[in-house]
């Protein structure tokens, strides 16, 4: 694995020389970086999560009060039936995201670890951040992720969602009572936190947590699309990756 | 009180109660615990045959609601539970016999029932300043506890205080008010945890243990699973406006007047595991929210530490200020938002200035 990361960058960057005057001439370079799997994972969890945010803050501030018959309304429960439905929906995303790590490239695995042991992975982050505080000029190239954005990603989406969908599976089984698979299965969750009220609080912290790492998401994206020199956006619709200079 | 050699039944008939009678309460009892159709018969069969139960009902730092609560149970009554089914051989508040006398009859039961007895705690003991913030009969309570727990059956931990610590044990909880369960490790405890707790749930508890010599099913935090393992909110009378979305807004409005849901008024419903909305008070007459107020939450673990009554969201004081979860991750979006639309003007502006060098350069 380790080979692999070090090799990402070598023979590209020397595809990319050829580019170095400018002129399109050989046409640009392209690597395949997200396999199908990856592409549909990200757009289903980015749209669950969209949908989880929004009907998870309605769940905790409801809407103003409906007028007539309750009998007649129905608007907490379609709202709360949303939240969960769009809650299983990532939850089995996530997984196969997971289990595609196992099966699929290099890059499919980088989410989910950080390699801590490498020093020149820490010099590359070192690298990334100065890059960030506009102390370098020229941004390294990367097949995948860079390394700053491999941290991020370990951290921000796979921790976070991977919390928020363990919390959020345990507060679901407190309706679906405690013979329910659910509650086997994170029903430890209230070992942690015995009052149910905490896990609340700390599931809303989580919501939180997602919302400021899909803000730095997309404006990073949208930025090293435009200033790194190599696609970010389209690649997450074609798996393409292009670089240009 | 003393001698518990005698069976609930032969109790019972001496005291001019009818076979009959016996059976309808038998019945009555198997009702409420939610019991099938056989165990009437079972419940019958072990009240005639075993010997009461002693039970030994101590009192550490409370303000003694429980006991308030559990004389007021009306299925089964109280008298029953107390004079009949159970031998409750000491419990300082009630009983008769005082000073020397009574602390006698702690020695007497734990000799006589070794392994035997029930040991009812209503409160916890202090810890801090080796347990000198509660004296009973001259001896840090803490002590008294211990002794008593090493030759029980089996410890009820009545209360949020036996369970959980309650007010007592709020922050910074100067006296080390501690729970049952962590003074106690080797004894099985079950706690009936409520500020108190029903009447009928704690006098179930009792049956169910004299009836069947054993303790009721518990959940993974030591509680009755027959009385505890459904919160409010599933079975609330008001769940239906919850789900159509119709909220009391504030007090005294239109949809309080309605009977709406009190969700937004704080009620702790959703997160409080408890049979109020099924059992309810004072013989079944009404519970909090039927009496148009939120559910405080008061069988929940830390209730008293959770900021207000009226808030859904919990206080967080971790950060050096009072604010709830949403409050605090708006700030953090919002300094973030801040942040990345600094870092994207800084970045064009960058830019710009680079583009124009290079402009210079190769001019």
């Amino acid at each position: 694995m380790m080979d692999a990361a070090a090799s990402d960058a070598g023979p590209d960057l020397a595809a990319i020389a050829a580019d170095a005057s400018g002129e399109r001439a050989v046409g640009r370079p392209s690597v395949y970086v997200y396999e199908a799997p990856v592409r549909i994972c990200h757009w289903v969890n980015a749209f669950s999560i969209i949908v989880l945010m929004v009907t998870g803050y309605l769940i905790g501030t409801p809407l103003p009060t409906v007028a007539g018959e309750a009998s007649d309304n129905f608007v907490m429960g379609y709202i709360r039936f949303a939240h969960f439905a769009a809650g299983q929906v990532l939850a089995v995303f996530f997984l196969t995201r997971i289990l595609w790590a196992f099966v699929g490239n290099h890059q499919s695995r980088q989410i989910f670890y950080i390699p801590v042991h490498r020093k020149q992975f820490w010099e590359e982050v070192l690298h990334e951040i100065r890059w960030y505080a506009f102390l370098e000029r020229e941004p390294k190239m990367y097949v995948g992720h860079n390394p700053l954005a491999q941290i991020a990603m370990f951290t921000g989406f796979t921790l976070f969602v991977a919390f928020m969908i363990i919390t959020g599976f345990a507060l679901y089984s407190e309706g679906t009572g405690i013979d329910s698979w659910q509650h086997k299965l994170f029903g430890w969750v209230f070992a942690i936190w015995p009052n149910s009220q905490d896990v609340h609080t700390w599931h809303h912290l989580g919501m939180w947590a997602l919302v400021v790492f899909v803000m730095v998401h997309i404006y990073t994206a949208i930025r090293e699309d435009i200033m790194s020199r190599q696609s970010i956006i389209s690649s997450m619709i074609s798996g393409e990756r292009q670089f240009r200079d | 009180m003393g001698a518990a050699t005698e069976t609930f039944y032969s109790v019972i008939r001496r005291q001019g109660i009818t076979r009959r009678c016996f059976h309808k309460f038998c019945s009555l009892t198997a009702t409420s615990l939610g019991l099938g159709p056989l165990a009437a018969s079972r419940i019958a069969n072990a009240l005639e045959t075993k010997p009461r139960v002693p039970v030994i009902w101590m009192h550490g730092l409370e303000c003694t609601c429980c006991s308030e609560s559990f004389i007021r149970s009306a299925h089964p009554l109280v008298k029953d539970a107390v004079l009949s089914m159970i031998s409750l051989d000491y419990d300082d508040t009630i009983m008769a016999a005082a000073g020397h006398q009574a602390e006698a009859i702690l020695e007497e039961t734990r000799a006589k029932h070794k392994g035997q007895y029930i040991l009812a705690v209503e409160g916890n003991p202090p810890l801090n300043e080796g347990g000198m913030f509660c004296i009973d009969g001259g001896k840090p309570f803490v002590e008294k506890l211990k002794m008593m727990a090493e030759d029980a059956m089996a410890i009820i931990a009545w209360g949020a205080c036996a369970s959980w610590g309650c007010v007592q044990a709020a922050k910074p909880n100067p006296t080390q008010a501690t729970p049952i369960d962590k003074v106690i490790t080797n004894k099985p405890i079950i706690k009936v945890p409520g500020c108190p707790p029903i009447a009928e749930v704690m006098t179930g508890v009792v049956t169910f243990i004299t009836t069947f010599g054993k303790l009721p099913e518990l959940d993974r935090q030591g509680r009755p699973k027959m009385f505890y393992s459904q919160r409010i909110h599933d079975k609330c009378y008001r769940r239906p406006h919850f789900d159509a979305g119709q909220f009391v807004e504030e007090w005294d409005d239109e949809a309080a007047r309605k009977g709406y849901c009190l969700y937004k008024m704080g009620c702790k419903g959703p997160t409080a595991y408890n049979a109020c909305s099924t059992v309810r008070w004072n013989g079944g007459v009404s519970f909090p929210i039927q009496s148009g107020h939120g559910c405080i939450g008061c069988s929940e673990d830390g209730f008293w530490d959770k900021g207000s009554f009226y808030d859904r969201l919990t206080n967080i004081k971790q950060f050096g200020i009072e604010k709830n979860a949403d409050q605090i991750g708006m700030v953090a979006a919002g300094a973030v938002g801040a942040a990345v639309a600094a870092h994207a003007a800084v970045t064009a502006v960058k830019r710009l200035a680079t583009k124009r060098e290079d402009a210079d350069h190769t001019s």
